[in-house]
């Protein structure tokens, strides 16, 4: 029923992705990001389209993963391909009754809707191939230097990888508390959008009471262990880079240069 | 009337790498007013088996009748199926939601369409029937205890007047004293009203003396599917998959194999007493057993 969510969830398999050091994967994908708003011709979402397409085929995660993260968005993508096709101004090329389509409008829809789907693929490409252990591990090393600002990186790293961790099991929680409660005669789906919000308490109320629970003994089981916190916290498998991962931070750069070059600077 | 499983198999994720049968090739007949037990392993595709029979799940090939009726067919009224065939999950805190008790148990009823006054009159009979003092109707029902909140979620159940009361696992993390409260209220609840009763569950103990049948799981298919008795004979294999027959079971085996000569078809306490005395008073007339 629920399970079509993809955020936080590891494909298990080998590639030489899965291998890469979790913080060149999260700069990959902050710079992948980047280059897709960089980039404002074709030459560029090309390149950006054939390095994407290479990446998910090095990665070996079946490409239907990455489809399924995109069905959350798929509403998204249309209001932003609506709203840009019909609110742009420029040259008209159809209109509806009050509503015209310009050339820009078609241009900039595209582009939104290109920039969306990539992005998506994308990070769902770094999700998919780094458990959420090592990403905060990752993110934890990055953020590093914010310590000096005395922002609390380390609680925050912990803080998203339960978050990240408990995804999965609050939606198989749901799935159940929806079968437990359509076996009492709930309806989720009928109805105006009042009677469903109402519905949705027979749902919600079990399970808040079931996040808290779990958030409360798994507080319990951190502290029966001592945990206090990153001072003086060392790790079973520090980061350490590789060449692999050298080379992956070059291969990015040569990347976003080449983006930067084609897609922007040198007019296609 | 009675629910038909006609080849009844389940795939999850068919066609890819990690697909897995949960059930293969499921034909069961489910009588009116029979006390069944549906034993399993964890895994063995019963609580799959039983969200079935109310329809919240659909199998990927078979199909399964409630009263000569097709409960996957389009335009079958699968609401008013889910009234019928009651379906109680493991974990009372699932379903638990309302600030009281009784509103709770109302809540099923209320879906169901009926008037208010008939709604109060079935949530009251239900809480009645599971056993519930009244001084617990107004309570939360995160304040009760485990047995309590079992109780309360049969009660949930039971107040949409069910004709087949599935059970999933209700003994789980109950101590003993609880689990047999539950257990023998089920019993004199069904002896009572007629219903049909599925208990699922992965111990023999806990079902071997209150059902009429026994249907044993194992990786999606039914292994054995006869009386208590008949099935317990089959021990040695009931362990090979990761069960036990009761522990009279074993007694009565051992008894016979050093050389008491006692029926080895006990399946509660009183019964192997029983034969156990008989045995040990014929062999003394006998002139003294083996081993005495």
């Amino acid at each position: 029923m629920l399970r079509d969510i993809t955020l936080g969830q590891y494909y298990q398999t080998d590639s030489v992705i899965h291998r890469l050091d979790p913080r060149v994967k999260l700069v990959a994908t902050i710079l992948f990001i980047v280059s897709l708003f960089v980039v404002d011709n074709f030459a560029g979402y090309l390149i950006a389209a054939v390095f994407l397409a290479c990446m998910v085929k090095i990665s070996g995660v079946p490409f239907r993963f990455m489809v399924k993260g995109m069905k959350s968005i798929v509403f998204l993508l249309i209001i932003a391909v609506i709203f840009n096709l019909f609110l742009t101004p420029g040259e008209a090329v159809v209109t509806v009754w009050k509503l015209t389509i310009t050339k820009e409008g078609i241009r900039i829809a595209m582009m939104m809707a290109v920039r969306l789907v990539f992005l998506i693929i994308g990070s769902s490409l770094m999700t998919l191939t780094t458990t959420p252990n090592n990403l905060t591990d990752g993110m934890e090393k990055l953020m590093a230097p914010l310590k000096l600002f005395r922002v609390p990186v380390h609680e925050v790293a912990m803080m998203m990888s339960i978050a990240l961790r408990f995804i999965p099991i609050l939606l198989e929680e749901t799935d159940k508390i929806m079968k437990a409660q359509i076996a009492r005669g709930a309806d989720f789906e009928s109805g105006n959008l009042i009677k469903k919000a109402k519905g949705m308490v027979p749902l919600l109320v079990p399970l808040f009471i079931s996040a808290f629970r779990r958030a409360n003994d798994l507080a319990m089981a951190m502290e029966a262990r001592c945990y206090r916190g990153g001072e003086h916290r060392t790790k079973m498998k520090p980061l350490v880079y590789h060449a692999r991962d050298r080379i992956g931070y070059l291969v990015m750069f040569g990347y976003l240069a080449s983006c930067i070059y084609f897609g922007r600077i040198l007019k296609l | 009337m009675a629910i038909i499983l006609d080849h009844v198999s389940h795939i999850y994720e068919e066609g890819t790498a990690m697909e897995v049968a949960a059930l293969r090739d499921v034909n069961l007949v489910i009588p009116d007013g029979q006390f069944i037990g549906l034993i399993g392993h964890t895994g063995s595709g019963k609580s799959t088996l039983v969200q079935h029979l109310n329809g919240l799940m659909k199998p990927t090939s078979g199909n399964i009748y409630y009263n000569g009726e097709d409960i996957n067919e389009d335009g079958f009224d699968r609401k008013n199926l889910r009234s019928k065939v009651g379906l109680v999950f493991q974990y009372p805190e699932h379903q638990l939601f309302e600030i009281d008790v009784f509103k709770d148990v109302c809540f099923g009823p209320k879906n169901m369409g009926l008037t208010e006054k008939e709604v109060q009159l079935r949530a009251y009979g239900a809480l009645k029937q599971v056993g519930l003092e009244d001084e617990y109707f107004y309570q939360s029902p995160f304040d009760l205890s485990g047995g309590q909140k079992r109780r309360v979620a049969i009660a949930g159940v039971l107040a949409m007047k069910p004709e087949v009361l599935i059970l999933d696992e209700p003994t789980a993390g109950l101590d003993p004293k609880g689990r047999d409260e539950i257990l023998d209220q089920i019993a004199m609840l069904r002896k009572e009203t007629g219903i049909t009763v599925v208990l699922v569950s992965h111990s023999m103990e806990d079902v071997a003396k209150y059902v009429d049948r026994i249907i044993v799981m194992n990786q999606g298919s039914v292994m054995y599917d006869d009386e208590p008795r008949a099935v317990f004979r089959h021990y040695r294999e009931l362990e090979e998959v990761g069960l036990a027959a009761p522990q009279v079971t074993y007694i009565m085996q051992e008894l016979r194999r050093q050389g008491l000569e006692v029926g080895t078809d006990a399946i509660t306490v009183e019964e192997a007493r029983d034969e156990i005395l008989k045995a040990v008073g014929r062999s003394r007339k006998m002139g003294g057993g083996g081993i005495y």
